[in-house]
């Protein structure tokens, strides 16, 4: 039965009016689903997420090694292909030997086992990021725009105050604070002690013991929400006063219902593309967290301290460098082509803007 | 105008203090203190070092102090009202103003060529693909725009060393001081920032033009250049404007990490290292300083914005 039929039916059969409102909601996302499918780069971007949540997911089966296994003698060991390949005459010192596809790093691990195991970390970074924007930042907005007048001043001003901080320098200052209250052993039954249980907890899910993964999520969370909140005020701001909030509001319905049934499915679709937007950002904080050496806790892999690594030996040995790079900048590619395609799929009037 | 103005010039006051009293409890609130060693120093020692910063008093005082709201222990008032932000506890020779005078700058050069390379270049690149939209200039443009916020920076850094330092030999690999050493660390820093304005100025050029005054311009008979200049692109740099100050802001900070691939001593090292050595006054001045520089930036954006259009009403 075709969706037309199915609500014609429904009306026959004396439908509150309600249902056909939910049927016009389904054929607006029918019809952006199939303008994402048409687009091709979007499709791709889709087809590389999935494809690096299967590998991460499966890492252990797919990486030939371990992240943290790594014996001192093959450090820097170079396979044969990459010396031609290589700029500079990496021949001459290097180690040569078909152990390692991509080679090994300065501490003879496998390089290409530690990029799988890093989707690990940043996967789930750009994951938790989207939560916390959609969750806290959508709620607060909310709030904000629907109750307006002194709520909505103090919630945007609260914003304000938070977009005044230099956002980098307050979340690297929040990792050390979370690392170094909540990473240490702790007597039972104190919030230091929950948070390190909790921490333990998140670690062993994703296969990274001892990454202290659950600060880096809290540190990007703190900062990730503000966005959304502005944006979700804005457009509820501008459809609250519309006649089909005030009729539903004359037929009794509460603030709630409003909320959830009328405003939310009018203002998620911008909501959504914001938040894949923001995806890279909150992956590329980690990377730049990693990098500076305040991210994850060694041995775990995260490509920010992979880069970080390799820039150390970046006249040597470049592939230490190239192949992380390489990794995180098709993950950005991949969210931003998605994000872009979302965007033209949801509004057609806005392609080709920011 | 001028009361929206003066109106966000006084929020400012408020905002800061509340970021200096964050951060202020935010650092203290990191286990340990500044005088923790791997040897540890015996308890006397760490007793007098305290006193002699002022560590024994009341947390409360001790910001009170350090804001330069009452007096300190000397008796004086010397806080960062007064512009004094304090002795540094790890390096003695030095106050935390001579190493903000001394690395400050670095990064800030860093955040404004980075900022005037992306205007730069994302400003023309825009308005080309505005005006000559489905054609090469439009592609390149919008590939930049797609390679820009996909290649983060700590890839481009590495990558242009690589390029035009190791194997072309164009520039020098790293360092601070010369012009030449100025340019690659801004491209990799602003080459994704070009990109977003590059969009922006696009999309809001597209818009512009298709307005009737400038249909009007055209129908005076004024030269196509003065057209596309004084009427839709300084109408069109408005969105563009708007982005400019927290633009700037993030550019500023993210020099850290750029500074780190090209051995660059600003702030960054500085404000890392301070943080791990519980130099309070250092990290809680870095914060503030960075919080003015972005609030001011925000306000200059405010009234640029009014410049551009008078059509904009504050009320």
């Amino acid at each position: 039965m075709t969706t037309r039929e199915g609500a014609a039916q429904r009306l026959a059969e004396g439908a509150r009016p309600d249902t056909v409102a939910q049927q016009k909601v389904t054929n607006l996302w029918l019809d952006a689903w199939r303008r994402l499918v048409r687009n091709k780069a979007a499709v791709l971007g889709v087809i590389i997420i999935i494809l690096l949540v299967v590998i991460a997911v499966f890492a252990p089966r797919i990486a030939p090694y371990g992240y943290a296994e790594g014996d001192s003698n093959d450090n820097y060991m170079t396979p044969l292909w990459l010396t031609k390949v290589l700029p500079g005459h990496v021949e001459k010192y290097a180690t040569i030997g078909d152990k390692f596809i991509l080679g090994a790093d300065y501490l003879g691990r496998d390089l290409l086992s530690r990029i799988i195991y890093g989707i690990r970390v940043s996967l789930p970074v750009g994951l938790m990021g989207a939560l916390v924007a959609l969750l806290i930042g959508l709620v607060y907005g909310c709030i904000s725009g629907f109750y307006g007048g002194k709520v909505d001043n103090i919630m945007m001003r609260i914003v304000d105050i938070m977009y005044a901080f230099p956002t980098m320098l307050l979340i690297i200052l929040m990792m050390a604070f979370f690392k170094t209250s909540f990473g240490g052993a702790a007597e039972p039954s104190t919030p230091a002690y929950t948070f390190n249980q909790i921490n333990k907890v998140v670690d062993r899910v994703l296969g990274l013991e001892g990454g202290g993964m659950l600060f880096i999520f809290m540190g990007i969370g703190v900062t990730a929400w503000m966005r959304t909140a502005r944006l979700a005020r804005g457009q509820i701001l501008s459809l609250k006063e519309k006649e089909f909030i005030e009729a539903s509001r004359m037929i009794g319905a509460s603030d709630l219902r409003i909320i959830v049934r009328h405003l939310l499915p009018n203002i998620i679709g911008p909501i959504l593309v914001s938040v894949t937007l923001s995806i890279p950002s909150y992956i590329s904080t980690e990377v730049f967290l990693s990098f500076i050496g305040l991210g994850v806790d060694p041995p775990t892999p995260s490509w920010g301290s992979l880069i970080s690594d390799g820039v150390r030996a970046l006249r040597s040995y470049p592939n230490q460098v190239l192949f992380p790079s390489i990794a995180l900048s098709i993950t950005m590619f991949a969210f931003n082509f998605l994000g872009d395609g979302l965007r033209d799929a949801l509004d057609p009037r806005m392609r080709g803007t920011s | 105008m001028g009361r929206y103005v003066t109106r966000s010039f006084l929020w400012m006051f408020p905002v800061l203090f509340f970021i200096s009293v964050v951060t202020f409890a935010l650092c203290h609130a990191v286990p340990g203190g500044p005088f923790d060693r791997e040897k540890v120093l015996p308890a006397e020692i760490v007793a007098n070092l305290n006193r002699h910063y002022g560590l024994d008093q009341p947390l409360w005082k001790q910001y009170a102090d350090y804001m330069g709201f009452t007096r300190n222990p000397s008796g004086q008032f010397a806080g960062v009202l007064q512009g004094k932000f304090g002795p540094s506890y790890s390096s003695r020779s030095r106050t935390v103003n001579d190493i903000f005078a001394a690395h400050l700058p670095v990064s800030a050069t860093l955040g404004l060529a980075a900022l005037a390379l992306a205007v730069g270049l994302g400003v023309p690149l825009g308005v080309l693909a505005a005006l000559k939209q489905n054609s090469l200039w439009d592609y390149l443009s919008m590939g930049l725009a797609i390679f820009g916020v996909s290649v983060s920076p700590v890839v481009l850094g590495p990558l242009l060393i690589l390029v035009f330092a190791l194997a072309l030999n164009w520039f020098p690999v790293a360092g601070w001081g010369r012009f030449e050493q100025v340019i690659m660390p801004a491209t990799a820093l602003g080459l994704g920032s070009s990109a977003i304005i590059a969009r922006l100025t696009r999309a809001s050029m597209l818009q512009v033009i298709r307005e009737d005054y400038i249909l009007t311009a055209r129908a005076k008979g004024l030269d196509e250049r003065v057209i596309m200049v004084r009427h839709a692109l300084k109408n069109a740099f408005i969105p563009v404007a708007t982005i400019l100050g927290p633009m700037f802001a993030m550019l500023v900070t993210g020099t850290f990490v750029i500074e780190q691939v090209f051995a660059i001593p600003g702030m960054g090292k500085y404000f890392i290292t301070s943080i791990g050595n519980r130099d309070y006054p250092v990290v809680t001045g870095a914060i503030l300083l960075y919080a003015v520089f972005l609030v001011f930036s925000n306000l200059a954006v405010d009234i640029t914005y009014a410049f551009l259009d008078p059509r904009i009403q504050y009320s």
